[in-house]
Order: C-alpha cells, then sequence, then structure tokens
C-alpha cells in the first residue's frame, strides 16, 4: 500500500510516547508497518533521541477570525498551532460574526481546510450572539459542513441556568458538549485578577475563587438532570477541582481542563501590573496551582487546553485594569506540560500524550486520535527533543500576536517535526509554508 | 596614602576666633544691628562660638542674633552631584531687614558657597549690609569674594584636602591638610 | 529614589524625606516662597482623573521650586480619544520634559509609565492603589502635632493611628498602611466588614490589624484617628452599609468624639461632614485638616527635589 504521489517516510529509533524505541512509518496520510516500506524508495529520518507523540489536539483556541484579524488569523493561529505540536484546533466562538449560525462555522472550518498545517474545527456558541439571552441553533451547527461538537460561550458564562438547561438537554441529542466558562458574573463585576491580599495590596480588583466553583457545582447538578455531558474550561481553583472531583464520583458525564499557565504560573507576576499577565480565569495561588497539577494527573481533570488568546499589543500595552484578557499559548503548551508536569514526576510520555491528545480529541468528536502512533492511524506526529532548553522569545511565537506570559523564561522541550495526516508541518523545527 | 598635617589645635582656633569677634565689633563700631548666620554645617557652629565671646565681650544676648542659613536650595551644582540633604534656616526674631549681617563658614575655597548664601539672604530680606567671616581661608576663588576676617589664611594645592574638625560635629578642634605634592 | 510610586520605604528613607519637608515647610513663612533648585526643570502633572487639590497642591510644590509646572488633563485630551497610557507618556516625555506626575484612576498606571518613558514619575494616586504623597504628608502633619519645631530626625515611634472608612476602595488607606508602620507607628483599619480588604492567613489585612467596631477602637485610645472620604453612592445599598447604618458604626460623631479627649483628628478631605465626621469633629482643635493641606505642599516639595534636582539621582 503505497501512495503515487509522495514517497513514504520511516522514522528510526524515536521512544515511542516516552516509552521503548520502535520505528514509525509513514505513508498516504496513515501510519503502516515499516515492515512493508521499501527502505531504498523512502526518506528515512534519524530520530533516535527523540520522543514520538501523536499530534496534539487543542479543545480551546482563539483564532479570532472573523473580526479580529488584527490579532490573528487562521492561517496565522494554525502556524502557531503547528509550531506547538498541535495538528487539531476547536476554535472558539466568540469570534465577529460569532459563530452562531453555520455560515460562520463552515467559513471558519473552510478557513483551516485551505491553511492546511492543522485541523480546525469550528466550536459553536450556545447562545446567539454569546449574549446569554437566547439559544442558538445547535442543530442547525450541528448538521453543517462544519459537524460543530462542542458548543461555548467562552468568554461568558452561560450564567442563567435555565438556558444552562436547554442547552445541554439539546447537546445531548447531538453527542455534543457544552464547554462551560465557569464564572458568576455577579461576584466578578469588575475583577481583573485572583481574589486575594495580593489583589488587596495591588488595588485591583479581586475574582474569587467561588464564583468558579459555584457555577460548576451548578452545572454538575444540570449535567446530571439531563443525562448531557458537561466540560468545564479552564478550571482554575483549589475549589472547583474538589466540585468535579464529587461530580466524577457521583458518575456525572462531566470532563475539565485546565490551561499550561494555571499550571505554571501565579498571581505573583501581576506584581509588574504588566498587561501580558491578565487573563480569564486569572493566575491564582500557590495552592491552586499543586491542586491543578495533582488533578490533572490523577484524572480529575481530562486535558490540556491551551486557551491561546492573541491579542494586538495595544491592547496590552495599557493599565491593567484596562488590558484585554488572555494570553497565546499554543507555542509553549508542550514545554509548560513538561515543567510543570513531567519534569515533576507527575505525569509520563504517555500520559501527556492523554491529555493533550487522545482525550481532548475523544471529548470534541474528531476521530483519528483513539489509537495514537498505532499503525493504521492517520498519521498525526510530534517528534520532541525533551532534552532541549529554550528560552522564549518573540521569534518562537508563529502566530500574529506575542502576547505570551513566557517571554524571557526558559522552557523544557523543543518541537522537531510534525506530521499532520502525513503532511510535514514542521521540519527540523521550522512551520512549513 | 598621605599623613593629614595639623595646620590649627584647639587653642588656635579658639584665639582665632576671639580676634575674629574683636573684628566684628571693631569694623561695626559696636555691637548694634549685628546679626550672625552660621551656613550649616560647621558654619553654624562657629556662628554659635562667635555669639559666645560676643556676648562675653559686650555684655548683650548674641545667641538671640545667631541663626543658620542653609544655602542647599541655592547651590549651581545640584545637577551635578548626588541629590544633597537640606538643613534648616534659622532666623533670628528680629530677622534681617536693615541688619548688619555676618555670614560665618568653616572654609572660603571657590566662593561658591558665599555666592548661594547670598542669595538666599537675599530671599529673606535686605540686610543694610552683608559681612562675612570665615575660620581658614585656602584661595582659589572662583568668584570676586573675599572675606572680612579670617581665622587663618592658608594658601594650598588644589590637590590638598582640608579638613576643619569642630568638638560639637567631630568631637575634637583641629585644622588638618593632607594630600598633594609633598 | 528615581520614582515615588509607593509609599513602601525604608524608615531612613521615609524620615530623610520628612527631615527634607521640613526645610520646604519653612519657605511657607516667607515674604519670596521661591527656591531656585529646580530652576530649568519641566514637570507634567498629567492627571487622568479629576483632583484640584492634588494637581494644585503639586503645582504649588514645583513653582516654589522654580520648575515651569505644565498640567495635562487626560480628560479631554487625546488619552480620553483611545490613545493609549503608553503612547500619552511617550509622547510627554518627547517634549523633553524632566518628571511626570501622574494621577490615573487605573491602579499601577504609574508603575507602567515609569518603565515605559525612563523619567522620573511621582505617583499622585492611581486607583485603588496607593497615594504615597499623601501617606507622607499625613505623616508629616502627625509628626509636628507630636513633635512640634523638634520633629526633624523623628519617626512615630508607638504612635497608634486609626484609618476609619471604606478601606477597600482607599488608596490613601494602602498607602498610610505602608509608611506608618515603617516609621514605627501601629496602625489599625476600622470600617464594615463589607469595605475592608481580603485578610492574609495571619488575619491582617494589607499587613495591619482591622477590626469592624469604632467603639472597641476608640476604647483603645488611640493617638490619632483618620476618617477616609466615604462614597456611599458607589454600589449603593448593596455591597454598602446605608448613611444612617455608617453614622451609627462608624461615624466621628459628637458623641463619640467626646469619648477621644486626646486623639488627632486627620482627615485626607474633602470631608463629607455629617457622614465621616461632625462638624465639630472636623472644627475642633484637635483636627489637622488644614495642617495636612500644608504639610502637602512641603512634602511634595521634599519629593520633587528628591527626585529632579540631581541628574545622578537621589544619594539615598
Amino acid at each position: 500500500m503505497t501512495s503515487m504521489q509522495t514517497r513514504a517516510t520511516i522514522l528510526v529509533g524515536a521512544s515511542i510516547l516516552g516509552g521503548e524505541s520502535r520505528d514509525l512509518a509513514i505513508d498516504g496520510g496513515l501510519l503502516v508497518d515499516p515492515a512493508t516500506v521499501d527502505r531504498d524508495r523512502a526518506d528515512v529520518l534519524d530520530a533516535s533521541g527523540l520522543i514520538a507523540l501523536p499530534g496534539l489536539v487543542d479543545l480551546h483556541t482563539h483564532l479570532r477570525q472573523p473580526g479580529g484579524e488584527q490579532a490573528e488569523t487562521v492561517a496565522t493561529g494554525v502556524r502557531a498551532a503547528a509550531a506547538g505540536g498541535y495538528t487539531c484546533v476547536f476554535a472558539m466562538a466568540n469570534t465577529s460574526p460569532v459563530a452562531d449560525t453555520p455560515a460562520v462555522v463552515e467559513q471558519v472550518h473552510r478557513l483551516g481546510l485551505d491553511a492546511g498545517l492543522a485541523t480546525v474545527r469550528p466550536i459553536g456558541a450556545v447562545t446567539v450572539g454569546l449574549a446569554g439571552e437566547r439559544l442558538a441553533d445547535l442543530g442547525m451547527l450541528a448538521g453543517s459542513a462544519a459537524r460543530v461538537r462542542v458548543f461555548s460561550d467562552d468568554g461568558h458564562c452561560v450564567a442563567d441556568a435555565e438556558l444552562m438547561r436547554r442547552a445541554l438537554e439539546h447537546a445531548a441529542s447531538l453527542d455534543a458538549v457544552i464547554a462551560q466558562h465557569a464564572q458568576d458574573p455577579a461576584l466578578t463585576r469588575g475583577a481583573v485578577m485572583h481574589e486575594s491580599p495580593l489583589a488587596a495590596e495591588l488595588g485591583l480588583t479581586g475574582w474569587p475563587s467561588v464564583a468558579e466553583a459555584s457555577i460548576v457545582a451548578r452545572d454538575a447538578m444540570l449535567a446530571e438532570a439531563t443525562g448531557a455531558r458537561l466540560h468545564v474550561c479552564h478550571v482554575s481553583t483549589v475549589e472547583t477541582v474538589e466540585v468535579v472531583r464529587a461530580a466524577k464520583a457521583r458518575g456525572i458525564r462531566i470532563t475539565a481542563e485546565v490551561t499550561p499557565h494555571h499550571l505554571l504560573l501565579t498571581e505573583e507576576l501581576v506584581r509588574s501590573y504588566d498587561g501580558r499577565f491578565k487573563v480569564n480565569p486569572p493566575l491564582r495561588a500557590e495552592r491552586d496551582v499543586r491542586a491543578l497539577r495533582e488533578a490533572l494527573a490523577d484524572g480529575t481533570i481530562d486535558i490540556v487546553a491551551t486557551d491561546h488568546a492573541p491579542h494586538a499589543p495595544e491592547a496590552k500595552q495599557t493599565a491593567f485594569a484596562d488590558a484585554a484578557f488572555g494570553m497565546v499559548g499554543l507555542e509553549t503548551a508542550l514545554g509548560a506540560v513538561q515543567q510543570s508536569m513531567v519534569e515533576t514526576g507527575l505525569l509520563d510520555w504517555a500520559g501527556v500524550a492523554r491529555v493533550m491528545s487522545t482525550a481532548p480529541a475523544a471529548i470534541g468528536r474528531e476521530p483519528g486520535y483513539d489509537a495514537p502512533l498505532e499503525i493504521g492511524s492517520p498519521a498525526h506526529v510530534v517528534l520532541v527533543d525533551a532534552a532541549a532548553r529554550t528560552t522564549i522569545d518573540a521569534s518562537h511565537l508563529k502566530g500574529r500576536s506575542a502576547n505570551s506570559p513566557f517571554l524571557g523564561v526558559e522552557l523544557p522541550g523543543s518541537v522537531r517535526h510534525v506530521w499532520h495526516a502525513g503532511r510535514r508541518t514542521v521540519v527540523d523545527g521550522e512551520v512549513q509554508a | 596614602m598621605t599623613h593629614a598635617r595639623t595646620v590649627l589645635g584647639p587653642d588656635e582656633i579658639a584665639r582665632a576666633l576671639t580676634r575674629i569677634a574683636h573684628e566684628i565689633l571693631e569694623a561695626n563700631h559696636g555691637a548694634d544691628d549685628l546679626v550672625l548666620l552660621g551656613i550649616p554645617t560647621r558654619g553654624v557652629h562657629l556662628a554659635e562660638r562667635l555669639a559666645t565671646r560676643l556676648t562675653a565681650i559686650t555684655g548683650e544676648d548674641f545667641t538671640a542674633r545667631t541663626g543658620a542659613l542653609d544655602i542647599t536650595m541655592h547651590r549651581d551644582d545640584l545637577r551635578a552631584r548626588p541629590t544633597r540633604a537640606s538643613h534648616p534656616t534659622r532666623i533670628p526674631a528680629t530677622g534681617v531687614d536693615d541688619k548688619v549681617v555676618v555670614l560665618v563658614d568653616d572654609v572660603l575655597y571657590s566662593g561658591r558657597t558665599i555666592r548661594a548664601a547670598l542669595d538666599a539672604l537675599s530671599d529673606l530680606g535686605r540686610p543694610r549690609a552683608v559681612r562675612l567671616a570665615v575660620l581658614v581661608d585656602r584661595g582659589h576663588r572662583e568668584l570676586p569674594i573675599r572675606a572680612d576676617s579670617v581665622g587663618k589664611n592658608l594658601p594650598s594645592a588644589r590637590s590638598e584636602h582640608v579638613s576643619i574638625l569642630l568638638d560639637e560635629v567631630d568631637g575634637r578642634d583641629a585644622v588638618t591638610i593632607e594630600g598633594g605634592v609633598a | 529614589m528615581k520614582h515615588l510610586l509607593t509609599a513602601a520605604m525604608p524608615r531612613e528613607e521615609a524620615v530623610a524625606l520628612l527631615d527634607l519637608a521640613e526645610d520646604m515647610h519653612q519657605i511657607q513663612e516667607r515674604e519670596v516662597k521661591k527656591l531656585p533648585a529646580l530652576r530649568g526643570r519641566t514637570v507634567v502633572n498629567l492627571f487622568f482623573e479629576d483632583s484640584t487639590r492634588t494637581r494644585s497642591s503639586f503645582e504649588i510644590a514645583g513653582k516654589w521650586l522654580s520648575a515651569d509646572v505644565i498640567n495635562v488633563s487626560g480628560k479631554g485630551s487625546s488619552a480620553s480619544k483611545g490613545e493609549s497610557l503608553r503612547d500619552t507618556g511617550l509622547t510627554i516625555a518627547a517634549m523633553g520634559v524632566d518628571g511626570v506626575v501622574v494621577r490615573s484612576g487605573a491602579s499601577g498606571a504609574p508603575a507602567l509609565l515609569a518603565d515605559w518613558i525612563g523619567r522620573p514619575v511621582v505617583n499622585a494616586g492611581d486607583g485603588t492603589h496607593e497615594h504615597p504623597t499623601q501617606a507622607l504628608l499625613d505623616a508629616f502633619a502627625l509628626r509636628r502635632r507630636i513633635h512640634g519645631e523638634a520633629s526633624r530626625g523623628k519617626a512615630l515611634d508607638g504612635v497608634r493611628v486609626a484609618i476609619v472608612g471604606d478601606i477597600a476602595h482607599s488608596r490613601v488607606a494602602r498607602s498610610n498602611a505602608l509608611l506608618l508602620p515603617a516609621l514605627g507607628a501601629e496602625v489599625t483599619l476600622v470600617g464594615p466588614p463589607s469595605l475592608l480588604p481580603p485578610a492574609a492567613s495571619d488575619g491582617t489585612r494589607l499587613g495591619v490589624r482591622a477590626e469592624t467596631s469604632l467603639d472597641a477602637v476608640i476604647a483603645e485610645q488611640p493617638d490619632a484617628l483618620m476618617l477616609l472620604r466615604v462614597q456611599l453612592e458607589r454600589q449603593a445599598g448593596k455591597v454598602t452599609p446605608s448613611p444612617a447604618e455608617y453614622i451609627t458604626g462608624w461615624s466621628l460623631t459628637d458623641e463619640r468624639l467626646a469619648r477621644l479627649p486626646g486623639t488627632r483628628i486627620m482627615h485626607p478631605g474633602p470631608m463629607n461632614r455629617g457622614l465621616e465626621l461632625s462638624s465639630r469633629a472636623a472644627d475642633s482643635d484637635a483636627s489637622t485638616v488644614l495642617e495636612q493641606v500644608t504639610a502637602g505642599v512641603s512634602v511634595r516639595m521634599a519629593v520633587l527635589y528628591a527626585l529632579l534636582a540631581s541628574d545622578q539621582g537621589g544619594s539615598r
């Protein structure tokens, strides 16, 4: 079984999911048995010393198109994704216009196909215009060419309990999931950082932990009552971890994500008043970081999602209270996870593959990721040099925006090569045009 | 490292101040309208010592006619030097208008301190006359300024360092000179 | 000292600034209220928030030091037309100014400007963060009340100060909670529970003790009672008590004033007579309100001198 158009590629000596070394072969977009490939007619790549992972899947990416093209486009966003080892990203619905109609999600989907570096799966809005007043037409979005299976008002919480209940009921019938941005708006008016003694010291309005946990608790009960799937975006507090743990113990169909920045950074960074460190939910305290790492290790939190949120410089170079929320994260996610989870011994590389590829694909109903690096699967492959250490600067950020909290910070690991459905998207660390 | 040479000892300083006190009275034809203003920090202590002597000579209370004139804000080298701390200015209750103000300082050198003092004084009022008394005049004037009373003329090289030590500040009285070409 | 962004400073630095302010204070009694120390220097008062009092105080301070003072109002200027804080700062710096005094509704704005423009920046109040010259003038006025003409070189060791009001939203309280303890004073914050900032693990708030009962604190006979301006219209009734409840619990009424025979009464102004304190309290001999205003000019002269007089920066 060889392709007529492209030569086969054999990756020699990579450590599979951080374990034993074994050759991999890619042909015709699929992983094939290396023994069946004619080595004389194949490209051979020495992958010794590198770790092979499945292509990463990000369930939470802001690509900003349409409407926010000065910060990011689908084309630039998937460059950032490829540079970070991602082969599939789920594009959040808070564009302008909002992704609450088939026209918008189909446009984003098509832009992703045109860009080619990674699969782009649009997320649909839960409510019309993200206004939290009327349900969007979830069925139309699910049935569109974009096959929407994840719905979220991210950036806004679906605060109205009745709306949330109806959304869950509707999603259940579509085998879709509601991804909730859990933030009680009444408890977080004007909030710009974690509510804490530090916020009091800095004179910044605090975002209390309970504003997240209380919504998650309510939504978990609604998910139980409806039998629907609930996904919790960017869990940031120890209290929320406890609620998710209890909900899972009850058998509720709840999944949860954590961002790389919440695994690694704390509110202390806000002391500088640098808008790069403003994000929603905010960077929290040390105890939260510890709890989030443990929850990701024990499976209470299912996945890592970047919440990649590009912003133009002028949106960040202003007073902290006026700065936009959000950080870019696609390019640095794997390094942040290696530092916070692998180098601390909390997760092995197989675990990384689970939380950054297999599990997010399963939640988003993206096929082709259920048998990572196994023969017959689509050839979504990442080769990582885990021994490398890189001090992050703007040249490492391949999207349009540079609002990274890791500028000037050394992170471990380097994405050397990426194949998306057999196509090389990153070669020797360089994103292919 | 060169050794500091003592030029004046405690007795010589005391004699010099007594002579200056007499010179001040002589030039003023008596004690009328005299006000003493020391320039911080050591000039203030010298002014107080002169006041003690003038009180003893004239029988009038000169401590009430003695004050301090800070010149920090009027210096012409504020920009070029690290930030200087200021000192309090104390003006006797009589004020300075139509008085004969005797400025008292420890060393007269470039004359820039006295220039600043004259500026500072003009913001406080209009004296009838301003006189200058210094313990040491070491030359090297950069401005047309001269002292009316001098404890000791001490010709020195610019490379030399002249130190005035006073009991109130330094624990002993002495004028020393060090450095320069031997 | 390159900027004055916070009232958090070592004791020696605070005492030195207060001493410098004492020397500046002397010229207020003179006919010629002018010192040449900042001749040829240009200071911009960049006020994104209206404050005639603070702006005038800085303006007088700069002028008495012979600086050229220019007022730029954030309102009505390009700053309100969407120009970023950074561009506004860089534009003003490019005009060759020597120092910028900033008042902003946004916490941290002066710190960011200091990073961006490379000129000395004085925080004249930022959001709900700090107001360091207010704390310095409070300390100055209190030190004068206690030590009089012999204030130089002294701190506020053992002086007990209670700060009363909307602590959570007060930059005056924050700066005083930093400065006064550095000078050896014991600070207690007093206010309704909803107007106190969150407690740290050791129970302190803003690093100092906090109480909810003014009467309990009055029973301790503090040396000074500082009453903050209360803005009950802010989310009225939702997070703040009603005016009647506030007066019952936290106002310095005539009745409470009578229980404080030896306590100095301080207020940063402008006062809401009848709300934070009674007229009798405001006008009593114990009140330092006007001394605080006078102290403001002296302290701001000291700050401008310390930051701008030397090209070589502070020796402290």
